[in-house]
This record gives C-alpha cells, structure tokens and sequence, in this order.
C-alpha cells in the first residue's frame, strides 16, 4: 500500500475529499518550490502535485507552459528538483507526486527514474504523455517499487478504454474535466458529474478531477461528487504574477485556503 | 544491428505503429480516440476503390502526377561520375511532395466527418499544401507556423493567407518547426471532436508517420517504373534530404525491398558537429520521445529537446521519422549529413547548370549526390529527390549570402 492508498483510504472513513495543488517545480525558484510544499502540507492540503519542467508539453496551456519555461531557462535539472523533494519529504506528511513526460523518464531510465524518485520520497507519478498502451513496462517497475502510476481518463476515452485504465491505475485515476489543455475556465463541461460517477461505480479507484478548477464555486460543486480535486494554472498564475518574493508563500497560501474551505 | 530479411523491410509498422523499437503512441489520453479514428477510416480507406480513384484522379489532374523524372546532363557533365537524374517534385502543383499528403489526408478528414484543419508547418511548403487542399474541398484551415520561419519563408506565408487560411505565428521556443507542432496539437486537444490535423511528415503519433510515408510513396512507386522504362532497371543509388523525412521516406519505401538499390538520407548539417549546430538527429542524436513518438532526437541527459539549427525552415527540426529510426538501425538507409554552405553551393549549381531553383532543402540532397556521384562510374544511375522548388528561398539565400560575405 502506497502513501497515496492509505491516505484515500482514511479520507473516506472520514467522509473527506482531497485537494491537490499543483506548482512547477523551480518556478520561480527551487527554494520556494520547498517552502510551497511545506506551506501546503501545513495548511492541510492532501497531496502535492509537482511538475517536472519539459519543453515540449503539449497537454499544457500557456500559463503552465510559461512556467516550465521559466525554470528551464534557468538551468533547472530533475537531479536537483529531486534533491529538493527530499529535503521536504521528512519535514512534511502529505505524499508528494511528480508530473512528468515519458521523454524525461526514458532519457533517465525507467529503472532509474523510478528508484530515484522512490528513494527521495516521492509517491506517485503522473506521465500525462504515456497512454495505457505504452504504459506496461512503467507499470510493472512501478509496482515492484510501490509507487503509485496515476493514469488518466478524459471526456473523449471510451468506456473500454476506461475500464483497462482503471485495472491499470494505481493510487487514483486522474479525471480530465475538459477536452482540451490545463488551464483556467469559468465553466466546466456538465459531463463531469456523469464520467466521474460511472468511474467511480466501475472500480475501486479514488476518482480526482483536475484540468480548468480555479475557483472556490469549482470546488464546492465537484467535490460532494468525486475524492478529490487538482488545481493547476489557477496556483501557477498567481506564482507567476507574485513579483516580490516575500509575499509569495502568503498570497498562494491564502487562495488556496478558500479552496480548502470550499471543501468544507 | 539487428539481421532482417529482405522481404520484411517493407512489413512496417505493426498494430501498435512500431517499425522495430520506434514508433509507437506518446500522446495525452484526450488524443488517443482520435488516432484510433483515424487509424480505422485509413485503414478502411485505402483499400476502398473509390478513395483510390479518387485520389488518383487529383493526383493526375490537379497536382499534375506522374512527375518527370528528368536527366541532369550538365550537372552530370560537370560532375564527371555518375548519371545524376532528379525525380522532379518540385513540378508539382504548390511546388513540392507536401501536396501528395495533404490532398490524401484532406479526403480522409472528409470521410471522418470532421469540419475543420489544423496543421504545422516550417518551410511553409506543408502549410500551402494544406491550405491548397482545404480550398479545394472548402475546409476551413489553421496553419501554425514559428515566427523565425514566418521571417525566412514569406513567399509562402502569402501564399497561406491568399489561399483563405488562416496563420498563426508561434511564439514559444525556438519559433520554429518543433514549436509550431506543439502549438498544433495543442489546438488538437481542444478541437480533436471536429478537426483533423493534417500532419505533414512521417513525425507524431501513429498512425501519422505510417499514413504520411504511405501517402508519399507514390514518389519511390513512380521511379521505379519510369527508371525501368528509361534504364530497364532500378538506379543504383537514391538520396533524398531528411527533416522529418516525408519525401525520403516516401521515395525509400517503394525501394526497400530491393537490396540491390543503396538508399542515402541527408540530414541537415548545418554550420557543424556541435550541439545546437546542426539538424542531424540520425547522425548525432539517440533514440527518446519527441512529439508522440520514440525515434532519434537531439536531446539532453534530462530528456529535454535541444535547440537545433538549419539554415533551411523545412528541415530545422530536432526529431526524425520513427521509420528512418527503423532504417538507420536495420542499416538499410545510410544516414549522412550536409552543411548549410554545401546546400547553397548545390543550390547554385543547379540553378546554373539546368535552370532549375530547387527548394533549400532539396539543395542538401543535391549537394550530397554531386559528391557521391562524383566517385562512381558513367554507366551507375543516381537519383535525387528534387523535393520542392527554391522560389520560397531567394530572398532568404540573397540575405544568407551577404551574412556569409560579410563574416
């Protein structure tokens, strides 16, 4: 069992559902990318969601892509985004999971990759690039290792598709609310609700919507009707636009407490 | 390298797109149902006579095909090796191979039912090939293309809007080839459930590197029967330049199964061997993902994509065919390169020697041929690919030259 296994399995005996935020890792810089993570676990966020920069992400929309290239500009490596993870991992008891492409872990190694993750304490990955057909050789190093590989349904995977991709997840499948890129909407699909409770009824999966949440209105609308919720370019935005580092970790830290709050 | 015979050179890709180790399905979920469409109306298509005749029927009478393959006797003269013959796309309609692809692919987007196109483009020779064929069926187009290639390729940014498309300048990156494909599939996981993208090589996800080289094939089909009608056999060397491969891999393919026919790709050299230099991912890079597929790219230790350089738009890309992967590893294609200043001199010879402006990247085959066919026999065949016409390039090679007499 998974960090990510035992804590959806205490969420649901109490009823609760997970808030995920989401930063790129080294935006702005690697220090404050720690300092997040602490921030988020104190305020009670469930998971943290880490984007490894790539320079070519094509599931991203502007803001996180921006972000990524950011952090690449400035000579970030996963070695050094891996060192960071380790030195929250003991200070902090919310698992952390990296989203990363499958260009990155090939270059490194499957192996390797999933080791070194491991080893720093990280406890699941999301490779949004790696469809379930790709995905055996990942899979199987991943559960010899027990780390989560957290795969993806979205409005335009089949209903045969989605049952091979819940056998196959592990930890939580990862709803996609839109056909379309990460990034913030004032509306979102109404097929959500319908999606995420066929998923739910179809395996024994926690079900978590993330792509477009942004809003406290989101959250309160999506999580009675999933186990948890990911918010990416809304927390990313206001990283990018926080230009006096000194109020970063205030100014994130408050937008994500009326998320949380939401979820009350 | 791996031993295979003959006969299965040509039995590539199988059902998960895999040409050996390459290929395959790198793409966000959102992408896959739409690939499994596309995969399945292409599949049904190409064996439905009347598709065929269809696209038969445009190919002759609106592109123009069989295109000539014509003898260079003064570039042979000059050289004083072997016969150098030039398979002539570049006498296609819109003035280069694109179009064999984008009228095959604007019929298929028909048939599935979709309204709308989107593609990438470099050179801009993919982006009026595929705005040619959306006016032609009355499809609505989107072209994204780098801002660094909207500067070089000008001609056929005009040429994009006058046909009634619509272009997009990428401003991520590199502002170039690798970008405007990531800008594509972007619009593609928002629009995948009413637009098809027309890719234009044998890059991406499969089924496109197996439909784009089978759509293109009619170059490598056509040489054969016209070298064995003017030779009465098969040429002894084909060259073909190699971006992300489409006119190579479409001129090679028909070839493959004859072991006899050595098959040469030239990747773009650009100003030399060092990181960033050059375009040559088959010379110098190794095998990673890029753009949906797993095939030879030009990456760092962390899996980035590296920066490339061309001084030609179409082939200043850092990734490559997964089939040319294929090729390469089998041995089957030799893989080698040519500078930026050696494709100028061949495009200056043959614009010289036989009155023909050939694209760019066409100049880096011709280049390439000159040299091989300078140390073989009168009586070998060597046939280039003359892949597009160099219209496009004389503003871009006029600036290129006064940069190159001034350093």
């Amino acid at each position: 069992m998974s960090k990510i296994d035992e804590l959806f399995a205490q969420l649901k005996s109490q009823n609760k559902k997970a808030l995920m935020p989401f930063i790129t890792a080294g935006d702005p810089d690697l220090e404050s990318t720690a300092k997040l993570i602490t921030a988020f676990d104190e305020l009670g966020c469930h998971i943290c969601e880490v984007g490894i920069p790539y320079s070519d992400p094509i599931a991203d929309g502007p803001i996180i892509q921006a972000s990524y290239t950011r952090a690449l500009n400035q000579g970030i490596t996963v070695d050094a985004i891996l060192q960071t993870l380790e030195s929250c991992a003991p200070r902090v008891s919310l698992p952390m999971v990296t989203m990363v492409s499958y260009a990155i872990i090939y270059r490194i190694g499957l192996q390797e990759y999933v080791r070194d993750v491991v080893q720093k304490g990280v406890s699941g990955i999301i490779v949004p690039d790696l469809p379930v057909e790709e995905a055996a050789s990942l899979a199987k190093i991943c559960r010899q290792h027990d780390l989560s590989l957290i795969q993806l349904v979205t409005p335009t995977t089949t209903r045969e598709r989605a049952k091979r991709i819940l056998e196959t997840s592990t930890g939580f499948v990862y709803y996609v609310s839109v056909t379309g890129i990460t990034g913030e909407r004032t509306a979102l699909p109404t097929d959500i609700v319908e999606n995420v409770t066929w998923l739910r009824e179809n395996g024994d999966l926690p079900v978590c919507i993330g792509f477009g949440i942004s809003e406290p209105e989101h959250v309160k609308r999506l999580s009675p009707v999933s186990d948890g919720l990911i918010v990416g370019s809304a927390i990313v935005r206001r990283v990018t636009g926080c230009e006096d580092k000194s109020q970063l970790i205030p100014e994130v830290t408050k937008f994500v407490k009326t998320l949380l709050d939401a979820m009350e | 390298m791996a031993s295979i015979s003959q006969t299965e050179f040509s039995n590539v890709p199988d059902q998960f797109g895999r040409f050996g180790d390459f290929g395959g399905r790198f793409v966000p979920e959102t992408l896959t149902h739409a690939l499994n469409q596309l995969e399945t109306e292409y599949n049904k298509s190409k064996d439905d006579p009347e598709f065929v005749a269809e696209l038969n029927s445009l190919w002759a009478d609106f592109v123009g095909r069989p295109s000539p393959l014509y003898f260079a006797k003064r570039l042979t003269e000059k050289v004083g090796g072997a016969q150098i013959w030039m398979k002539r796309e570049d006498t296609n309609h819109t003035g280069a191979h694109k179009i064999n692809n984008t009228l095959g692919q604007a019929l298929l987007t028909l048939r599935m039912g979709k309204t709308r196109v989107i593609c990438e483009t470099g050179a801009g020779q993919h982006g009026v090939a595929t705005a040619t064929a959306c006016a032609r069926f009355g499809l609505p187009c989107v072209v994204y293309m780098g801002e660094e290639d909207v500067r070089r390729q000008a001609p056929n940014v005009r040429s994009i809007k006058l046909l009634g498309a619509e272009i997009r300048p990428v401003t991520s990156g590199s502002r170039t080839l690798r970008d405007a494909i990531n800008e594509a599939m972007r619009d593609w996981m928002s629009s995948v459930n009413d637009t098809h993208y027309i890719i234009g090589s044998v890059v991406g996800p499969h089924p496109f590197p197996m439909i784009v080289r089978d759509f293109q094939s009619i170059i490598g089909q056509e040489t054969i029967t016209q070298s064995r009608a003017k030779f009465g056999r098969l040429p002894d060397t084909v060259i073909a330049c190699v971006g992300g491969g489409s006119n190579a891999a479409g001129m090679f393919y028909p070839f493959v199964d004859f072991p006899e026919v050595e098959l040469v790709g030239i990747e773009a050299g650009g100003l030399g061997s060092k990181p960033g230099q050059h375009a040559s991912p088959l010379s110098f890079g190794q095998p990673g993902v890029l753009h949906g597929s797993f095939s030879y790219v030009m990456q760092d230790n962390d899996g980035q994509t590296c920066d490339v350089h061309s001084a030609s738009a179409g082939l200043d890309y850092p990734g490559v065919g997964p089939e040319h992967s294929y090729w390469k590893d089998t041995g089957r294609v030799r893989y080698t390169d040519c500078q930026d200043g050696d494709a100028l001199a061949g495009f200056y010879e043959l614009a010289r020697t036989e009155g023909i402006l050939p694209a760019l990247e066409s100049s880096h085959a011709i280049s390439a041929a000159m040299k091989i066919a300078a140390e073989k026999s009168p009586d070998e065949i060597v046939v280039v690919c003359l892949s597009g016409r160099g219209d496009k390039d004389a503003a871009e090679i006029e600036r290129l030259q006064n940069e190159m007499a001034n350093d």
